[in-house]
Order: C-alpha cells, then sequence, then structure tokens
C-alpha cells in the first residue's frame, strides 16, 4: 500500500492559523486584579476593538495579594493605578485612536466592588470627557 | 567507471506541519476570541466652570428616585409610592413611569410633539430617572438597577415597534428607530438634579 500524501498537511494547518490570527485578538495586558464581571439581560456587543480602553477594578489576584491586600485596586495597562491617573490614562490611549470620538471606556470590575470606586473613576472619565463608557458583563440566561 | 550522476533529494518538508503546528498553538494561547459585551452607557457632560450652581428645576412628577443604599437595598419614590421596593419591582414600575398610560397626574406629564412616522404623539420627554448610590453600595446591585431600567426602556420600545411597524425594535430601519426613539427617549441621569419645584 503506498503511503498517503501529506505534503499538502502544513498548507491545511496553516490555513488555520490564519484563520485563528483573523478572528482573535492578542491579549494586550496581564491582568492583576480579579474580577466576575455581572451578569445581564440588556447586553450590547462592544465595538471596534481599536476604541475601546479597558479599566480593570477588582482585588488583586491570588498570586500578588501577599504583597498587595485585599483591598479594591484599579489597574490600568499593566499596573495598579489611582483614580487620577485615569485622566493621563484616557488622553494617552485617546492620542493613539484614528476615531477619537468614539473612544469607549470598558469597566470591568468585580461584583463585589462597592460604588465608590466606580464613581470615583466615573467622575474622572466624565472630567476627561470620555462619556461613553461600557460596563463589562456577561450574558444570563 | 564513470559514476552515475546522483539526483538531489528533495527537502525534506515533514516537519513542516509541526512548526505550524506549534505556531497554530502558540496564537491559540495568547489570543482571545471572546467578544466582548456590556451594558453601553452615557455619562453626562461635565459641569461648566462658569456655572457651576446651575439649578435644573426638574418638577417633581417627572422625577423617578431610585435610590441604593450600603446594603444593597432600593428604595424607590416614584408617583404614590416611596419606599423599600424589591429588584423585581423596579422594572413594572419603571415602566410604568416613563409611559405613564392613564395620564395620572401623579406621573410624569405629556407634552405633544410631531414625530416622523408616527405623527402627533404625546410623550413624556421630560421625565428623568435618577438613581443614586452609596459609596458603600455594591456594584452588583447598581448594575442590575441599570440593567432593569434599560429593559424597561427596551420592552417599552419593543412594544411600540410592534404597534406601529409590526416587527421588534431591533429589526426597524434605522428612521424608525430615531421614531422610536423620540417617542421613549433614555433617560437615566446619574447626577441627580437639585432643587425640586412644586407640581
Amino acid at each position: 500500500m503506498p503511503e498517503m500524501n501529506t505534503s499538502s498537511l502544513p498548507d491545511l494547518i496553516f490555513t488555520i492559523l490564519f484563520f485563528f490570527m483573523i478572528v482573535t485578538t492578542m491579549r494586550e495586558v496581564t491582568l492583576k486584579v480579579k474580577f466576575t464581571t455581572p451578569q445581564g439581560t440588556e447586553l450590547e456587543k462592544l465595538g471596534k476593538k481599536s476604541t475601546v480602553s479597558f479599566i480593570y477594578i477588582g482585588p488583586p489576584t491570588d498570586a500578588l495579594r501577599a504583597q498587595m491586600g485585599s483591598g479594591t485596586r484599579i489597574q490600568l495597562n499593566d499596573r495598579y493605578a489611582e483614580p487620577r491617573e485615569v485622566m493621563d490614562f484616557v488622553a494617552q490611549e485617546r492620542q493613539g485612536m484614528t476615531n477619537q470620538a468614539e473612544q469607549t471606556i470598558s469597566i470591568k470590575a468585580d461584583v463585589r466592588t462597592q460604588m465608590g470606586y466606580i464613581t470615583d473613576v466615573k467622575e474622572v472619565l466624565r472630567k476627561s470627557w470620555a462619556l461613553r463608557i461600557n460596563y463589562s458583563a456577561t450574558h444570563r440566561n | 567507471m564513470a559514476k552515475k550522476k546522483k539526483k538531489l533529494p528533495g527537502l525534506n518538508t515533514s516537519s513542516t506541519a509541526d512548526i505550524s503546528f506549534m505556531l497554530l498553538i502558540f496564537f491559540l494561547v495568547t489570543t482571545s476570541m471572546d467578544t466582548d459585551t456590556g451594558l453601553a452607557r452615557r455619562l453626562p457632560q461635565p459641569p461648566d466652570k462658569d456655572q457651576e450652581d446651575a439649578q435644573i428645576d426638574v418638577k417633581e412628577r417627572n422625577v423617578m428616585n431610585v435610590r441604593i443604599n450600603a446594603a444593597g437595598q432600593l428604595w424607590c419614590k416614584v408617583g404614590n409610592i416611596s419606599d423599600y421596593i424589591a429588584l423585581e419591582q423596579l422594572k413594572p414600575l419603571a415602566k410604568d413611569f416613563i409611559d405613564n398610560p392613564t395620564n395620572s397626574s401623579k406621573l410624569p406629564e405629556k407634552s405633544g410633539k410631531e414625530i416622523d412616522l408616527l405623527g402627533a404623539c404625546a410623550v413624556t420627554d421630560k421625565h428623568v430617572i435618577s438613581v443614586q448610590t452609596d459609596r458603600g453600595t455594591p456594584y452588583d446591585v447598581y448594575f442590575q438597577v441599570q440593567n432593569e431600567l434599560v429593559a424597561a426602556y427596551n420592552e417599552l420600545r419593543d412594544d411600540l415597534s410592534k404597534r406601529k411597524f409590526g416587527r421588534l425594535y431591533q429589526n426597524l430601519t434605522d428612521e424608525q428607530q430615531v421614531a422610536v426613539r423620540a417617542y421613549y427617549p433614555q433617560k437615566i441621569s446619574e447626577a441627580e438634579p437639585k432643587n425640586y419645584g412644586g407640581n
């Protein structure tokens, strides 16, 4: 029996590879906070990735808890930040955008977060004219 | 004896598949496919420096107050009700408040408005739903309240769309959606309006 011809196998795999490269997005940041987003029914899809910036709010991950304690933290890019630093973050993110009017801030916050932290962040967002926000959530059935 | 010229052997490509497999796995690990979903909201514009004390006069009947305390309990003031309520009660109350189907004098006043495609309508475009939270309110409760309020608007818009155009709101054309949105404008305020005027 002749051997099966496998010369087209690499091409096949490459096709799958390209498919995944196109439909997925790079994970830009390593998460330093732990969060479970709330569940809702009236959710909308987030728009173009290029206009979206993320703010993560929650307690530090298990690995970092020994150093950082278990209080609520705000993560911007790759580090912890104070609410007032959000303004610089928004300006910086806006710099690289072609469509600055559509800038959206997605807030990924833990369900147990106290509203005080969120209100602080929202107040700064308002001051920096980043008015389109999105409370990240998953669908509830 | 003349040596016969050897044929050059072809490059062994059997490992190309393995290499591309490794690339594939690398991309699978470092990328995420999840499409992000969330509740889209719009923040109010920052207050003007020149007129910090600008007071917005809002008639009491036009305001629905929802307050959430640090324990996550809801307190709601609308129409004749000013009491603690459960989360499930919020949507029907909000729908009643936004629509004011009985034209009650306790619920938002209606004003005549000419809307394209819908003609002359009486709409409650002066209503405001004010959500106030405590610093200690759990985010989850706040989110659920927002979700219920948006659900109330969405249900009213769907009802109107079905009544007028025979389809759900999301299946309408852009012009029709604009008309329905003009009929039920979404007004959820987080900056509390001060100084309630008389009735």
